[in-house]
């Protein structure tokens, strides 16, 4: 189907169709170990793919080459149709060729985490207008004000003065998602972010995720939740050993998975 | 009883002498060491978070500098270092000055005793530090740099948003102990002929033949030095970790 819509934006290139996110033959190693083997991806505006595969699949090293924190060896990422430039060092790897550009494309990319990531040493609110003012360099009293109301919108407004080690899983990640929210991203990139709470506050910051995804955000979700994959995403996409065994509409892959790999995954979760 | 009278005797003595300027004296001993420990911790700060990232640069040359930096300020007897600059900076001194024309040719300039201490001192002081600030740096929760990478934060501002206030929160205890050190080491560059509270003892000692007095006074202001500082560290540490130290 996506394939259908990047054929039609070659065709007739208007902004509208330039995907949000475009990878291609994305590849990595680790040492010897392939852990991509040429991996791409479209993402349209207002597209939410859910990301699943087993442990050690390369969800999260896919996630993490998009913002470049991994480095990929080979393949390309578009953001915006904007391509990340990369140029070889003298030992042969591939590395950014211009760090300023990483750092800018980074900015459209907010990411939350499995551990939340939030920065211990500052308040909520004051995680919330760091990158804002800093790397956006938009004015602080209009970065609170929007802070603010990104806090009542995920419910901790009230933890605004609370240092992060001080709140509960839930409440932490609420407010990472608040943080990523504050950059105004075009792309909202998830890793896992509810494998490390515990099952009691899963609930909550799915149903901020639900809501992010009902007003159209574009999201990469790498999850293990598979009711979010299933009911929330509007896509599905399937790692297994670093390559993407399938891919499509998720109630379509759920009532009839395409691959053995894919059913083998889903009847290991039902039991 | 017979202590008792000693020891009224031994109070009466020091009175007189405190009062007839010893005391006075000693008050400056105690500034000019608060003094040159407050310049060496300085100057051990600069280099100590220097060398710190040194040793933690991934330039394998710039490791081995910050290496060797605290192998040998961490290993070399504190008053052959004190000495080696003192004596070390007046040939230099001299050399320069004689072969610019600005002394005569058998003149010696020597090495200010107070630069030459402090810089001794500080050197000590930074070698320690660096191992503070290295040790701070990597208590940092990884998550937390790379969540600053991921938000598009710049090396600089990654390093002033992130990396220097939780070094400074976690390295507060540490210093506490670099600034005990150095107090102590301060008293090392009395052999400079810096007029500070262990020089001060000395003369006292010398001069009144009251050498137990003396030295028993100076061991109990430096006492009480090392252990006010104690409390403010505390204090300190207490602001710092506000937002307390993350479970591990
Ligand atoms: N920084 C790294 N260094 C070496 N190996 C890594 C690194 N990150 C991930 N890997 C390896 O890459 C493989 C894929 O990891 P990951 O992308 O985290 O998988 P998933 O998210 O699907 O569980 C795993 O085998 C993991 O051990």
């Amino acid at each position: 189907m996506s394939a259908n819509v990047a054929a039609a934006a070659k065709a007739a290139p208007s902004s509208d169709e330039t995907p949000a996110i475009s990878v291609k033959d994305l590849r990595k190693c680790f040492g010897d170990h392939e852990v991509l083997k040429g991996i791409s991806l479209e993402a349209h505006k207002g597209d939410v793919i859910s990301i699943l595969g087993s442990s050690g699949s390369g969800k999260s090293t896919m996630l993490r080459c998009i913002n470049l924190l991994e480095t990929p060896d080979s393949g390309e990422v578009r953001v915006d149709g904007e391509l990340i430039k990369m140029k070889r060092s003298r030992d042969g790897h591939q590395m950014p060729a211009d760090i300023r550009q990483v750092e800018r494309i980074r900015a459209n990319l907010a990411m939350v985490f499995q551990s939340f990531n939030l920065w211990s040493h500052m308040t909520v609110l004051e995680n919330l207008v760091a990158a804002p003012t800093h790397v956006l360099k938009r004015p602080r009293a209009e970065c609170l004000e929007q802070a603010e109301a990104l806090l009542k919108r995920v419910g901790i407004w009230e933890r605004r003065n609370y240092y992060p080690p001080h709140m509960s899983g839930g409440q932490q990640q609420r407010a990472a998602i608040a943080r990523a929210l504050a950059m105004n991203p075009k792309v909202m990139l998830f890793d896992e972010p509810t494998s490390a709470l515990d099952p009691e506050l899963v609930g909550e910051v799915l149903r901020v995720m639900r809501s992010l995804a009902e007003e159209g955000r574009t999201m990469l979700v790498v999850t293990h939740e598979m009711g979010f994959a299933r009911d929330v995403s509007s896509k599905v996409m399937f790692l297994h050993k670093g390559e993407v065994d399938s891919a499509g509409e998720p109630k379509e892959m759920f009532a009839r998975p395409p691959t053995p790999q894919f059913k083998q995954f889903i009847a290991n979760f039902n039991k | 009883m017979e202590f008792l009278n000693d020891l009224k005797d031994q109070v009466s003595t020091a009175y007189e002498l405190l009062a007839a300027g010893w005391g006075v004296q000693l008050l400056w001993g105690i500034g000019w060491t608060l003094a040159v420990t407050v310049v060496s911790m300085l100057i051990g700060a600069v280099l100590g978070s220097l060398v710190a990232a040194a040793k933690l640069s991934h330039r394998s040359g710039l490791r081995f500098i910050g290496e060797s930096y605290t192998t040998v300020f961490r290993g070399e007897p504190e008053l052959l270092i004190i000495y080696l600059f003192y004596y070390g900076g007046t040939q230099v001194l001299t050399g320069v000055a004689r072969s610019t024309g600005s002394i005569g040719s058998a003149d010696i300039l020597n090495m200010p005793s107070f630069l030459g201490g402090v810089l001794a001192v500080g050197i000590i002081s930074g070698a320690y530090q660096a191992e503070v600030f290295r040790g701070s740096f990597l208590a940092i929760h990884r998550g937390e740099l790379e969540a600053a990478r991921a938000y598009g934060m710049s090396a600089w501002l990654r390093f002033r948003l992130v990396i220097m206030p939780q070094v400074l929160r976690l390295a507060v205890p540490g210093l506490g102990n670099v600034w005990q050190l150095t107090i102590k080491d301060s008293a090392l560059i009395s052999v400079t002929g810096v007029a500070e509270l262990m020089l001060t003892a000395n003369k006292a000692a010398r001069s009144t033949h009251h050498s137990l007095l003396f030295y028993t006074l100076a061991g109990i202001l430096y006492l009480v030095m090392t252990s006010i500082s104690t409390p403010i560290f505390d204090k300190a540490e207490r602001y710092t970790s506000r937002s307390f130290t993350r479970p591990k």
